[in-house]
């Protein structure tokens, strides 16, 4: 067998990385396969682990202290605590200086594109001055060409949340001449390669042509949040440089896709695979698998190279797919299903039952997902292990709403953990 | 109306509805195909190495859906921005809702081609000619030596450039004395038969003309796992045509290709390439562009040659056992590598190979993209997303640049000076006594 490794994992976003680097912990040979680039481009970055419960009126302040509140199905309740305390480590240690928030059990509560707080457990370091328990002013900048993101809407939304300090807003033309339909990508660009731009009939150096812009709306702020576009590979420098020019704490807020915080994870969680020696094969899907002649043991999944059925063997797997978003969980007029194994989806057969009338109500769609047991196992109808050998981690698994519950990474990592460590020790 | 909002008068089951067999196909010059799939999140956008360095370029997004949807609103001509994309189609490998963008691009690019440039223009003569590069190599490498001498030479440069708009930054690649076919008749074709382990080898232009001792490589180690290897006729695998928009030429070959290789396939032959352009084009640009009976079998029998082996052998049994003397190498993933997943394979394998460093010199692409950077008007872009890739490869331990793709590798010489290998050449040197 050519291609043959004692763990496999489907998946590179942050459950699939986790899991692999989970699995990689106990001495196993790992390969995490991936299809195209992850989910990761879409997210803030932002890591959260419970914001809201069902029980609680307002956002979570300790996630470890609710956790028993939660239904027996729930995936937190499966893994444990231990898992999320696992995979939480795991993300400490790869995003070391990077991320923030480690220090307390507590969430944190960050100031997000839409100008909402979202309580949550890591952050960029880069949005650290932006937290909303701290009381000095602050200033929201936004870009006039960048029309996903406006400064004083941010502003007044946070003030309305009655937020305990005071917040001005300002829209300001992006130093520089860009086409009319100048991204995100472009600015960043600019301003991680510190290149010269036009400003006010004057020629600046990137940085410094920004901090020019924004000073006459500065005011009697004490810091200052734009746009997570800051740069991508000097990011730290474009904000310490910005920060200098203005005498102020700068802070990202995260935005949509193209997301650079997400961006800047999925590289560091890449750099500590390869530092752990998993093996990465990107850019083909899996679509089907070989069991053993007991039909209960995955001997191999099937990649497809371009027409090319390649069997990839291993004596684990690891389902780190995603959801809905991701497209590993898929549905059509037929029904809701899970491409890969074909894992059992728990979902009415009347697909106008798939959805709520009511837009901001409770949709079944948002908790589509394989079931798992303790184990990480994905269980059938009948409530038994689909494969000996698989395990789920990430948004396949279904049982829960982690959008509503703001809790899609924290479930990520406590099962990634969890299934990486199991899948390892059983080789 | 949608069904949505009256579901009892449809029925999704019935056997009438066939909603692919309204659009055209993609023969047609339709952007159509997969457009509705993408949601605009950008993913492509932030992959393209062209928009990363040229702020006037509107990124793959703009060239594929978008400009779909233009045409869609009035017939609005392909804009000429499409010649700026280097058809590194990374943006595919990007794609989280599988839009085929580069399929899209090389329609656009061959319709701006046949309908917005002029035939007679200094540009379009030059990009044919780029395109044809099979054409002026079959010429140049009868006289190798007279070639190498006249297109080494600075006037002829400086002509070329003036002319033809060719850079003469560049220097042309030499022309082998011998050329990969010749050696091969002079061998007398396969030292090994075999009626189960067959493989038909595309060697492309550049292996057959300028680096034979690639596709040698290639024969040797073949021969040592027992394989028959065969060379049958050939033309140019077409990825100069598609990145220029002359799919005429490209459909020309690719009917060439499928004549010749059809029939082995039949006979039990897989296809495989040395070059991760040619191999990509087999897979992938074949059936998305062109319907002709047998292109979709010799798709799925195509394989990039250390691909082969890792799936059919224990190469990696074999290079754990071998040995070479002490070289350390600073690898790049050609972008054609990296969108059949190819792009770790050789860093994987021969980080295991006792007497070998080598180190992944990070995913950027080298920039010159085929015949992209040889353009005189793209040649600074060219250099500009070419330069991480220097960098990168300056700081690695290696001294001597490793990468499939024959371009990429013309790249890597230019900007850092290195001597380049193709990773059949270090394979051949651990497996082959």
């Amino acid at each position: 067998m050519a291609i043959e490794e004692d763990v496999i994992v489907i998946g590179g976003g942050i459950a699939g990385s986790i899991a692999a680097l989970s699995a990689a912990d106990t001495g196993a040979q790992v390969r995490l396969v991936t299809h195209k680039k992850s989910t990761l481009r879409h997210a803030s970055g932002l890591i959260d682990v419970l914001g809201y419960t069902d029980g609680e009126s307002g956002p979570v302040h300790d996630p470890f202290t609710s956790l028993d509140g939660l239904p027996e199905e729930h995936p937190y309740s499966l893994v444990g605590e231990s898992a999320i305390r696992g995979g939480l480590e795991i993300f400490d240690t790869v995003t070391d200086g990077a991320y923030s928030g480690a220090h307390t059990d507590q969430n944190a509560l960050v100031t997000t594109s839409g100008g909402a707080i979202k309580p949550t457990a890591r952050y960029p370091t880069s949005a650290a001055a932006g937290l909303v328990s701290d009381d000095r002013s602050m200033l929201i900048v936004g870009f006039r060409s960048l029309t996903d993101f406006n400064g004083e809407l941010v502003a007044d939304h946070l003030a309305a949340a009655g937020v305990p300090f005071e917040v001005n807003g300002a829209e300001i033309e992006v130093p520089g001449n860009y086409r009319a339909d100048a991204r995100v990508t472009r600015i960043a660009n600019a301003l991680d390669l510190n290149k010269d731009l036009s400003y006010n009939g004057r020629t600046l150096p990137a940085r410094e042509a920004f901090a020019e812009a924004i000073k006459p709306h500065l005011g009697t702020a004490d810091r200052v949040g734009v746009p997570a576009l800051l740069g991508d590979d000097h990011a730290d420098d474009v904000r310490a440089d910005l920060e200098r020019s203005l005498g102020v704490a700068v802070f990202e807020i995260p935005m949509g896709p193209p997301s650079y915080p997400g961006l800047r994870l999925e590289d560091l969680l890449f750099d500590a695979l390869d530092d752990a020696g998993v093996r990465i094969s990107d850019g083909n899907p899996a679509v089907g698998y070989e069991t053993a002649a007991d039909g209960d043991t995955l001997e191999s999944i099937t990649i497809d190279r371009r027409g090319r059925e390649i069997p990839y063997h291993a004596e684990q797997f690891i389902l780190a797919t995603g959801g809905l978003v991701g497209k590993g969980i898929n549905s059509d007029r037929n029904g809701v299903y899970e491409p890969v194994f074909n894992c059992y989806v728990p979902h009415s057969d009347d697909r106008y039952q798939w959805f709520s009338e009511d837009a901001f109500g409770e949709h079944p769609f948002a908790t589509f997902g394989v079931p798992i047991d303790e184990h990480c196992q994905p269980l059938t109808a009948e409530g038994k292990t689909e494969f000996s050998n698989l395990r789920a981690a990430g948004g396949v698994i279904g049982g829960v709403d982690p959008t509503a519950e703001k809790s899609k990474s924290g479930v990520s990592l406590a099962t990634g953990y969890a299934a990486g460590r199991e899948a390892g020790e059983a080789i | 109306m949608s069904d949505a909002e009256s579901p009892s008068s449809f029925d999704p089951t019935a056997q009438s509805f066939e909603p692919v067999s309204v659009f055209p196909d993609a023969e047609d010059m339709d952007l159509r195909p997969g457009a509705d799939n993408c949601y605009k999140c950008t993913a492509c956008d932030t992959s393209c190495p062209v928009a990363e360095v040229d702020d006037e370029f509107p990124g793959p997004k703009f060239q594929g859906p978008e400009q779909w949807r233009l045409k869609r609103k009035s017939d609005e001509a392909v804009d000429d921005s499409i010649m700026s994309c280097s058809n590194c189609m990374r943006c595919d490998n990007a794609c989280p809702s599988s839009v085929p963008l580069s399929q899209m691009h090389n329609t656009a690019r061959a319709e701006y081609v046949d309908e917005e440039m002029d035939k007679l223009s200094r540009e379009y003569l030059r990009n044919r000619t780029l395109a044809n590069y099979r054409t002026l190599a079959s010429v140049g490498s009868k006289v190798p030596r007279l070639t190498n001498f006249v297109m080494g030479n600075s006037i002829v440069q400086k002509i070329n450039e003036k002319i033809l708009g060719i850079t003469a930054e560049r220097e042309f690649p030499d022309f082998a004395t011998e050329t990969f076919r010749q050696w091969w008749n002079k061998r007398g074709g396969p030292k090994v038969r075999s009626e189960e382990k067959r493989v038909a080898y595309f060697h492309g232009c550049y292996s057959n003309y300028n680096t034979p001792e690639v596709g040698k490589g290639m024969v040797r180690v073949f021969e040592s796992f027992g394989y028959e290897v065969v060379v049958p006729k050939q033309g140019c695998s077409g990825t100069p045509m598609f990145a220029n928009g002359m799919l005429a030429d490209a459909k020309r070959e690719a009917g060439i290709t499928v004549d010749n290789f059809s029939g082995l396939i039949d006979e039990g032959y897989d296809v495989i390439a040395s070059c991760t352009s040619c191999s990509m084009s087999l897979k992938q640009e074949y059936p998305e562009l062109f319907s002709m009976d047998g292109i979709e079998d010799l798709s799925i029998h195509t394989y990039e040659a250390m691909e082969y082996l890792r799936i059919h052998e224990d190469l990696e049994g074999a290079i754990a056992d071998a040995s070479v003397e002490e070289q350390a190498f600073a690898y790049h993933a050609p972008c054609h590598a990296r969108n059949q997943g190819l792009d770790r394979q050789a860093v994987e394998l021969f980080r295991d190979l006792d007497g070998v460093v080598i180190e992944d010199v990070g995913d950027s692409c080298s920039g010159i993209s085929g015949t992209y950077g040889w353009k005189e008007e793209k040649y600074e872009t060219s250099m500009k997303i070419g330069e991480e890739m220097f960098g990168h490869m300056e700081h690695s331990t290696g001294n001597v640049g490793m990468t499939e793709c024959p371009t990429c590798s013309m790249q890597m010489e230019h900007g850092t000076g290195y001597d380049i290998k193709h990773p059949l050449q270090l394979l051949e040197e651990a497996l082959v006594e």
